[in-house]
């Protein structure tokens, strides 16, 4: 019988230690990690198969809405991005794939607005929610910073326009001597890596702290009585 | 089964943890796998119906060739020491201090961290890189010769005459004592209308950068008449505008609100008084959850009985 028969059909066996070491092992930073993560966010929290029964709102759909569209941002972005910053110009399937990067830029925005107004008349930062509400306002203004990059990294009278008027806002405030908009190499950078980079490390806190604390109860909702 | 009760009007209370309220079944990847498709259909049918703009960016030899008077003009304010950007302040040059937001001197602050000097950098560079005549050759070297005032007398001059006329024609000009200012920007307009002009202001063989390029197309006002055409003017909402009827950047509309106000608008100091309400703004959202007053909104203007109308209607029926 070969190994592969002689496991066929039974649950994989470990070592019952590599699964479930002492929690109390200080010395272990993988414990401390799984610790650590337990803590943030309990075990089941992450992909919840029940959601209390005041969440019954189509405006709820915005939020993951949100998420998978800046999917879509990222994904028609690296397509985008593969050949260059000027291929879209002379290529029929670039000039689609700025479409659709355009497009899916104008939902995403769309989707993010509906989802920040509906969380403001929630008063969604209640009960201990404060950062939740913050990180996503940070992810905003985060995604408008891309979104300002990307219109300056488009290598076209539009970019050049933009970027000879944003020039002057920046430079007032003396964030031009650090962000040139007028160099598009530097912008390409910042949309394409930092900024991107940057609102997906933010997003994800955000989504962090939304499965912590879960969703906010309705306003003036008091605790369940048995 | 547990039961729930509310009492809006209460002033102070907890907000009860959101784990101990009865629950449903909920399908997370379920709901995320469905808007994905319906998002990914959406975006795909609004790139096949309307696609993109894409308007070819302006070379300078477009506008050498169909504005020549303007880039004539805007050379000389550049030898002159009178165009935008020879005036501009941080972070090009020390010429001014540039705006202010209050007391605070923040583009002054900023520092002058791309160094373009308008007059060397924007004109007499490319014309040295490429002297295509006698008269050119010995122009630069009456003009390397004099001094920085007279540089100034001699460009200042040039560009009143060149104002004077009814519109702005070099070949117009009246006699005057302009020194070798003519020959060196009717040089330069010949070298533009030529092509490669932006190559001879930075001699990279990559690209890249092209701060000096645009700041010499800013000062000039072709570039500015062709985004007014276009309804992109500040004053005109041009911000958070595209060309044709293509939707931009509407999430600025936040910014470009205070550019309709006159005394914002207009102001020496537009840019940052734009800058610093924009920020009162964003600051306001930012740490609502800490505004006693403003955070308050919600619960005064009953919108969440909208959106919790099942919840509310269950629980009145069971009280």
């Amino acid at each position: 019988m070969s190994a592969i028969e002689d496991t066929a059909g039974a649950p994989p066996r470990r070592a019952p230690e590599a699964v479930s070491p002492r929690s109390h092992d200080r010395t272990s930073w993988t414990v401390w990690a799984r610790d650590r993560i337990k803590h943030t966010v309990p075990e089941g929290q992450w992909l919840p198969d029940r959601q209390p029964a005041y969440v019954a709102s189509w405006v709820y759909v915005f939020g993951m809405a949100t998420l998978v569209s800046l999917v879509i941002v990222i994904g028609s972005g690296v397509v985008l991005s593969i050949n260059g910053s000027e291929w879209w110009h002379t290529s029929s399937v670039g000039h689609f794939v700025n479409s659709m990067h355009l497009w899916s830029v104008e939902i995403f925005f769309a989707v993010m607005a509906i989802h920040l107004w509906a969380k403001f008349w929630m008063a969604a930062w209640r009960g201990g929610r404060s950062l939740t509400w913050m990180t996503g306002m940070i992810a905003l203004l985060a995604a408008v910073g891309t979104g300002f990059t990307g219109y300056l990294s488009q290598t076209n009278f539009d970019a050049q326009w933009i970027g000879a008027q944003a020039k002057d806002g920046l430079n007032s405030v003396g964030l031009g001597a650090w962000f040139n908009a007028l160099n598009p190499a530097a912008t390409l950078t910042l949309h394409i890596v930092v900024l991107p980079l940057a609102v997906g490390a933010i997003v994800i806190m955000h989504v962090i702290m939304v499965r912590r604390h879960g969703v906010v109860p309705p306003i003036g909702a008091e605790e369940p009585t048995s | 089964m547990s039961t729930s009760t509310t009492s809006p009007t209460r002033k102070k209370r907890q907000t009860p943890d959101s784990h101990v309220f009865p629950t449903r079944p909920y399908d997370l990847v379920k709901e995320m796998v469905i808007a994905g498709v319906i998002l990914l259909l959406l975006t795909l049918a609004l790139a096949a119906g309307f696609g993109s703009l894409d308007e070819k960016a302006i070379t300078l030899q477009d506008w050498a060739k169909a504005a020549p008077n303007d880039l004539v003009a805007t050379a000389t304010s550049e030898l002159a020491g009178t165009s935008s950007s020879a005036g501009y302040g941080p972070p090009y040059n020390r010429a001014s201090e540039g705006q202010k937001l209050g007391p605070l001197a923040l583009q002054k602050w900023g520092g002058v961290r791309i160094p373009v000097d308008s007059a060397q950098d924007l004109v007499l560079t490319p014309l040295e890189a490429a002297p295509t005549d006698t008269a050119l050759i010995d122009g630069l070297s009456t003009w390397k010769a004099a001094t920085a005032d007279q540089h100034v007398t001699w460009a200042a001059a040039y560009s009143d005459a060149l104002a004077a006329t009814p519109d702005g024609d070099p070949s117009t000009v009246a006699n005057g004592d302009y020194g070798p200012v003519p020959v060196m920007t009717s040089a330069f307009l010949t070298l533009a209308q030529a092509g490669g002009l932006e190559q001879l202001i930075s001699p990279n063989f990559y690209g890249g950068d092209r701060t000096k390029q645009l700041l010499l197309l800013s000062d000039g006002s072709y570039l500015e008449d062709q985004a007014r055409s276009r309804s992109l003017g500040g004053d005109q909402w041009g911000m958070m505008n595209e060309a044709g009827n293509y939707p931009g950047q509407v999430w600025l509309g936040v910014m470009t609100f205070w550019y309709q106000i006159p005394a914002i608008g207009g102001s020496d100091n537009g840019d940052a008084l734009v800058w610093g309400a924009t920020a009162i703004i964003v600051l306001g959202f930012l740490f609502l959850p800490f505004l006693p007053g403003l955070r308050a909104i919600p619960e005064k203007i009953p919108v969440y009985k909208l959106i919790w109308r099942d919840y509310y209607l269950k629980n009145r029926t069971k009280r």
